[in-house]
């Protein structure tokens, strides 16, 4: 974990509002494991006031990949740095994906922006693994399938794909898939994750799940990430220094 | 540069300097320890430790708003006595003076807190909680009632010699009434401000952001309203005061010591530059330094009105 002043290589756009952001930054590449993420400070005078939460997108070589999805001003800012231009970047955060282990399939569920973890993920377990990807959003425009291999979308209206949930098209295939020989890697909206609890539950497929919040520091000082663990009642665990990756046997969605 | 003297005392309180670190923005200082070096810290002051563990509110316990941000944590802490266990061992390597915040539901529990954590040699000092805007029992309850204060003050102040701090509400008509009560029951000084009630609204849903609607403002937005409660006490009462609220560099430092603060605690800015501390104090040695300011405690309660 440390504060590190790196330039942004390029932003290119991949998608509709959907950035990828390339920064030098060979301290971070060096040490960041998939599911990690980065707090990046916004601007030098405050304003906005609090860092922006990423996930680490990819690495390559000294390089780190950020997906940026356009929407607030915060965004916007760090969008709109030109090559060259610094960005302050605290990190890496929190825990990553487990991927050890002797499963054969590598089942990876993504809704929305929740794409964002797993061009990494993908690249660290391609060589091992069969990879599956089921990748969903309301529309066409929200299916991220940047850097995934073997993708199935599915859309809420149908404009894309499967005309239905990611979870409904997961459980569509889910039969080819032997729960004692594959993993769920599941990231997106809290109702869907929640919704992949179940299906991981119901059909005994090992799972984790990245989670996000609204949180102000990112490293545990501010306490604004809880989650609800299933083994303790009487305190929250932290998204940022606890997860943002989880079992989800382990928390509450 | 010739040596400037960076010290500063709170009553009995002596201070390397006057930047402190605020309570709930540290935890319990391990993780800012990764980015700052508590060593050069004039103080450390904890999250408010409860007598039992307090799980605190459920998301969404932070809101981001203009220059500033609105958090409910609602006093999640690990409770006295896990503290002494598993954080005092920590804080004991470092030489920087620690001061312990306590929230409480009652003037028994404040009561009670103070004399547990008493008896540990490493704590310098208490910060009393008594202005959470974040809690349903205790907290402002205590914080807006001129009474209450008092009698807090004066219970808390039975249970220990150790320097006794009263953390005032800004969300009252006139701090320095409080200020004056701290100090008629014998407090040794008062920290302000804790944070202004605040809240957001999602315009789509029409619901609260906040899991707890109401939630504590803090930030670059209110260092106004903090440097006037300062002044409004430094001119009022006879005690010395530890600035709080907003303040992000060490211009705002300066500006908190000219209208009355003695020192300062840096708050939400540790959650976006927890370096920020360590900065902070060598640029205001370097602009008394600068100013021909040969004590920086001098700069305390300087204004020209």
């Amino acid at each position: 974990m440390l504060i590190v002043n790196s330039p942004v290589v390029e932003t290119i756009q991949v998608h509709e509002n959907i950035f990828i952001q390339k920064i030098h930054s060979p301290e971070i590449a060096r040490t960041v494991k998939p599911g990690q993420f980065l707090n990046i400070r916004v601007s030098e005078n405050y304003f906005p006031l609090l860092r922006r939460p990423f996930s680490i997108c990819d690495v390559e070589d000294e390089n780190i990949f950020i997906m940026l999805n356009v929407t607030g001003e915060g965004t916007k800012i760090i969008v709109h740095k030109h090559p060259g231009e610094m960005l302050d970047i605290l990190g890496p955060l929190g825990n990553g994906f487990n991927l050890q282990g002797d499963y054969k399939n590598a089942i990876i569920v993504a809704g929305g922006l929740g794409s964002a973890p797993f061009p990494f993920v993908t690249k660290k377990l391609r060589n091992d693994k069969n990879i599956f990807s089921f990748v969903g959003g309301r529309t066409k425009n929200d299916v991220i399938t940047y850097g995934l291999d073997n993708v199935l979308t599915s859309t809420d209206d149908g404009a894309l794909g499967f005309n239905g949930t990611v979870i409904q098209l997961l459980e569509n295939n889910i039969y080819k898939f032997d729960s004692t020989t594959s993993k769920v890697f599941g990231c997106g909206p809290t109702p869907m994750l929640r919704a992949l609890k179940e299906i991981c539950i119901k059909y005994k497929l090992d799972c984790e799940v990245s989670t996000e919040s609204a949180m102000a520091c990112g490293f545990g000082i501010c306490q604004g990430c809880p989650i609800e663990s299933t083994a303790q009642k009487d305190k929250y665990l932290l998204i940022c220094k606890d997860g943002p990756v989880f079992n989800v046997k382990d928390v509450v969605l | 540069m010739s040596k400037v003297d960076l010290s500063v005392s709170i009553g009995s309180l002596k201070l390397r300097n006057p930047i402190m670190l605020a309570s709930g923005t540290v935890g319990y200082g391990n993780e800012i320890a990764e980015f700052t070096d508590l060593n050069k810290i004039g103080a450390i002051v904890t999250k408010s430790l409860s007598l039992k563990p307090r799980k605190g509110n459920p998301p969404q316990r932070i809101v981001e708003t203009p220059a500033g941000m609105l958090n409910a944590i609602g006093l999640a802490n690990v409770g006295v006595e896990e503290f002494i266990k598993e954080k005092i061992p920590f804080l004991k390597k470092y030489d920087v003076p620690l001061i312990c915040n306590i929230a409480a539901s009652s003037v028994d529990e404040y009561v009670e807190c103070t004399k547990i954590l008493n008896v540990e040699e490493t704590i310098k000092a208490f910060e009393i909680n008594v202005s959470c805007p974040n809690v349903k029992d205790g907290g402002l309850q205590f914080g807006n009632n001129l009474s209450a204060v008092g009698n807090v003050t004066a219970k808390v102040r039975a249970a220990t010699n150790k320097p006794l701090i009263i953390k005032l509400s800004p969300n009252v008509s006139y701090i320095s009434e409080f200020a004056q009560v701290v100090k008629d029951e014998g407090g040794d000084a008062v920290s302000a401000i804790n944070t202004l009630v605040g809240t957001s609204f999602n315009i789509f849903t029409k619901k609260p952001k906040l899991f707890n609607v109401n939630g504590g403002l803090s930030g670059a937005a209110i260092k106004p309203v903090a440097l006037a409660k300062v002044l409004e006490i430094s001119r009022k009462v006879n005690i010395p005061i530890i600035g709080i609220g907003g303040i992000m560099n060490w211009k705002d430092v300066v500006e908190f010591m000219i209208v009355g603060a003695s020192a300062v605690q840096i708050g939400t800015l540790n959650f976006i530059d927890p370096a920020s501390s360590e900065k902070i104090i060598k640029e205001l040695e370097n602009y008394c330094f600068v100013s021909g300011i040969q004590k920086i405690s001098d700069l305390t309660a300087s204004y020209i009105i």
